[in-house]
């Protein structure tokens, strides 16, 4: 407990809401020049999660942004994937699984919210690309269907509508019929992310969404992750150190089921706060 | 180099014994079957598929109220049998506690293993006696209770074979469970199923205990399907013992055609199998 105390870390790192003029707080480390000021999206307290009788995350808090990218970062089994599942409450389908703790999304415990109602506002992409076996345009169609949420315009515009901000509608436009698995996997994965989209999530969970991919791939998905900064919240848990200090603006430290350390991406890789997030960025472990 | 020879000599022994034994079971094989080819062509004709049997002594007839008995009782056992394997099936897969499910799969694969003959009285007894006759239904539900176990196992088998991201990323576009299961699950494992499902209809085509002394058989058409009917299987079983050459010839027939469609499922069970979406395995 000495070496990582639980409850002294994020609070204080973490970037709270600034109202517009007032002076930045000594303990935010952000670069003199103004930012805009953001508000939180997903504010988690004391979250503790249980797979069965192993404590997967001890005690997180942490306040995600609205409208950022927030990477988590950290070695594998350190529960930052499990830490991302429980926002959307995909992982209570894990058997004796269990969470303690709130995950408040826009003020609201997810807990009480309809679960379904939650994954339609909280969209996830996954580690490998996982597209249904149907068409390109049933695969991209399929959340609107469930969801119920045809609305105004055609499912035709909506599925076009998503393609193209999945950066994917030119390479599919003419085989949007054809089975998903006909295309590359760094096009599955943007398929994915477009299945994503067409049912407008506020906030977007990416699991290691280029794991699987390569360094083409990869560059196509970050630039698409730039271009949705502006509508989505989104929160990417990566194993590349690389990768959360090109696309994210905040990062979190994960060691251990426990958030070693949340703060400014710039802070995170060049000083950071806590000998255990410097080991792991340096190379040391991890 | 002797060490190498001795290893080298190792393998083809290895080899040719393995190479024996796959030919005398290939051999077993082709042997029925060229016998079954063989006798069934010299008898088989037009005739059998259009005409019904004839009064012993007479040439020619048919079996046409067999083919079409068989093909009743299948169609109804399917009716009944592969509706409840299949939910069964899913709540297995998707919906059953621990020791449930245990229980069921068990218990399934009891059924599975109980002898024709016994499903056969137990159909006598629950249907046969109540009515008081030999019926097509009882048969088609002797029938039924040995594709249930076919059904339901095949059915969770393929649909715990779905990958879990799959279901995930429905789950997580907001969809309940239910929608998961009828849009993703089992559309995915639908071939599989399919598939499965067909093999056990075969499977269930050619079995004659459980039709014995339930739709007993019948010279003639059946009027309804409550009365004693024909079947392929049980007329094979009761021409073949039949003294009469011309029976036994029947008999040779009737084994072919059962053959010929028992192949025909197969292939086709196959080529649903492959064609089609495949789920990608990560």
């Amino acid at each position: 407990m000495d070496t990582a105390p639980d409850t002294a870390v994020p609070r204080q790192t973490s970037p709270p809401p600034i109202p517009v003029d007032a002076p930045a707080p000594v303990s935010d480390r952000r670069p003199a020049a103004s930012q805009p000021p953001h508000k939180t999206k997903i504010d988690v307290r004391s979250l503790n999660f249980f797979y069965g009788s192993f404590q997967a995350l001890h005690d997180i808090n942490i306040e995600i942004p609205e409208k950022r990218i927030t990477a988590l970062i950290g070695p594998s089994g350190c529960g930052k994937s499990t830490f991302l599942r429980t926002l959307n409450r995909i992982n209570e389908m894990v058997r004796h699984a269990r969470a303690e703790g709130s995950v408040a999304l826009d003020g609201e415990n997810v807990a009480d919210l309809d679960v379904t109602n939650l994954r339609r506002r909280v969209g996830m992409v996954f580690q490998r690309p996982n597209p249904f076996p149907k068409s390109i345009f049933d695969n991209v169609a399929y959340g609107i269907r469930v969801n119920g949420l045809k609305g105004d315009g055609s499912l035709h515009d909506k599925v076009e509508h998503s393609l193209r901000r999945a950066a994917l509608w030119d390479e599919v436009k003419d085989k949007l019929h054809q089975s998903a698995y006909s295309l590359s996997g760094g096009q599955q994965q943007r398929l994915c992310i477009a299945r994503a989209l067409a049912i407008d999530p506020e906030v977007l969970l990416l699991d290691e969404p280029c794991s699987a991919l390569d360094p083409i791939a990869t560059a196509k998905i970050e630039d698409l992750m730039f271009s949705l900064k502006k509508e989505c919240t989104q929160v990417i848990v990566t194993h590349n150190m690389q990768q959360a200090a090109r696309v994210a603006e905040f990062t979190g430290f994960f060691l251990m089921g426990r958030l070693i350390e949340f703060d400014r991406t710039a802070a995170i890789f060049k000083r950071p706060s806590r000998k255990e997030t410097e080991d792991y960025i340096t190379g040391r472990f991890g | 180099m002797n060490r190498l020879r001795y290893r080298k000599f190792v393998n083809g022994v290895m080899l040719g014994l393995t190479g024996v034994f796959t030919m005398i079971t290939a051999s077993v094989l082709f042997l029925i079957l060229g016998y079954l080819v063989y006798n069934g062509s010299k008898s088989i004709d037009w005739n059998f598929f259009t005409k019904l049997p004839v009064p012993v002594g007479e040439t020619g007839g048919g079996m046409a109220n067999a083919i079409a008995g068989s093909a009743t009782m299948v169609g109804l056992a399917a009716l009944i049998g592969l509706p409840i394997g299949f939910f069964g099936g899913i709540y297995l897969a998707e919906f059953g506690g621990k020791s449930v499910t245990f229980a069921i799969r068990y218990t399934a694969d009891l059924l599975n293993g109980v002898p024709s003959i016994v499903i056969g009285i137990f159909a006598w007894t629950v249907v046969v006696v109540p009515m008081h006759r030999f019926s097509a239904l009882a048969g088609g539900f002797a029938l039924s209770l040995m594709l249930i176990p076919i059904a339901l196992r095949t059915t969770e088998q393929f649909l715990l074979n779905v990958p879990r991201p799959l279901r995930e990323a429905a789950l997580a576009l907001g969809a309940p469970k239910w929608k998961v299961i009828a849009n993703v699950v089992v559309p995915a494992a639908s071939k599989g199923i399919m598939t499965g499902m067909i093999l056990g209809i075969a499977r269930i085509a050619g079995e004659t205990a459980p039709l014995l002394f339930t739709a007993l058989g019948n010279q003639f058409w059946a009027r309804g399907l409550d009365e004693p009917t024909a079947s392929l299987p049980v007329v094979i079983f009761t021409h073949a013992v039949a003294p009469y050459e011309e029976w036994q010839r029947q008999a040779w027939a009737a084994g072919l055609v059962l053959l010929g469609l028992v192949l025909a499922t197969n292939i086709g069970a196959r080529w649903i199998l492959s064609r089609g979406i495949a789920v990608q395995k990560g």
